[in-house]
């Protein structure tokens, strides 16, 4: 048993490593034909989970302010099963002005919901850090509902080496 | 989820003062998009909600979703009023129900 699965963790290295060798041969190529890259881009936007309409239905019909919230993942995820992100929000966090949630969205998994968490003014800070999975390459978004009725937005690129949730 | 849930707060505090709290429990977090070798479909069990009370009030709370990763790690924060009892509960989709009480002490 033990054996088998040594060899196919051995098989999985090797099909890795070449995996690897053809992807920088395509960096190469990418990089003296713009056009190639060019037709690479919309592969990335084109999934579409529902993410827009989760968005929709968290902020309704007002527009989020792209300040005030710092959303902090790496830069290049190298297993999408685990990927780390910390969350702050500029707030007093006093009874009158303090963040009521911080909702997640994933624009590339199969659902858009990451998490939502929910701060009270005792939170004293809206800080949260935790640990998500991301599927392939893409951005998630981070949108805070503050006690006075307004949003704040951030989004962030990832780029996923080996993609998470399963299948 | 028979495990013991681990919990990291700072020995002691300041009545006023920010803490953070870490949390980490074991879980699959089973997605509910995954197939088994027969091809059917693993059923979702996830952590669904968490919950941090302190002297019965909630401080902070998350609704998770199949996004969260195996084993979810949360940390956050919580503003000291005086001694007491944090109480974390985690519930997932079986039902199943783990609470775990921290006392905070304050110098």
């Amino acid at each position: 048993m033990a054996v088998r699965k040594e060899r196919e963790m051995k098989e999985r290295f090797f099909s890795e490593a070449i995996s690897r060798r053809e992807a920088l041969a395509g960096i190469v190529a990418v990089g003296t034909a713009t056009a190639l890259m060019l037709s690479h881009q919309p592969a990335l936007a084109a999934t579409d989970n529902g993410w827009q309409e989760a968005l929709k239905k968290i902020v309704g019909d007002q527009t989020p302010v792209e300040s005030g919230l710092t959303l902090q993942l790496p830069e290049i995820a190298e297993n999408g099963n685990t990927v780390p992100f910390s969350i702050s929000v500029d707030s007093p966090m006093t009874e009158d002005d303090y963040v009521k949630a911080v909702h997640v969205l994933s624009t590339g998994n199969p659902q858009p919901y990451i998490a939502t968490f929910h701060f009270t003014p005792d939170s004293g800070k809206a800080a949260v850090s935790s640990r998500m999975r991301l599927a392939a390459t893409q951005d998630v978004v981070s949108v805070a509902e503050l006690s006075n009725g307004k949003f704040l937005i951030a989004r962030k690129e990832v780029k996923v080496t080996i993609g998470g949730c399963g299948g | 989820m028979s495990t013991k849930p681990r919990v990291r707060v700072p020995s002691t505090a300041k009545v006023g003062e920010v803490i953070e709290i870490k949390t980490l429990i074991s879980h699959v977090m089973e997605t509910g998009q995954r197939k088994d070798q027969a091809g059917n479909t693993i059923p979702r069990n996830i952590i669904n909600t968490f919950t941090a009370t302190f002297n019965g009030k909630e401080v902070f709370k998350v609704d998770l979703q199949p996004g969260i990763s195996a084993n979810p790690y949360i940390a956050f924060y919580m503003r000291v009023p005086g001694p007491g009892e944090l109480e974390l509960t985690w519930l997932d989709d079986s039902g199943n129900k783990v609470t775990e009480k921290v006392p905070i002490n304050v110098s």
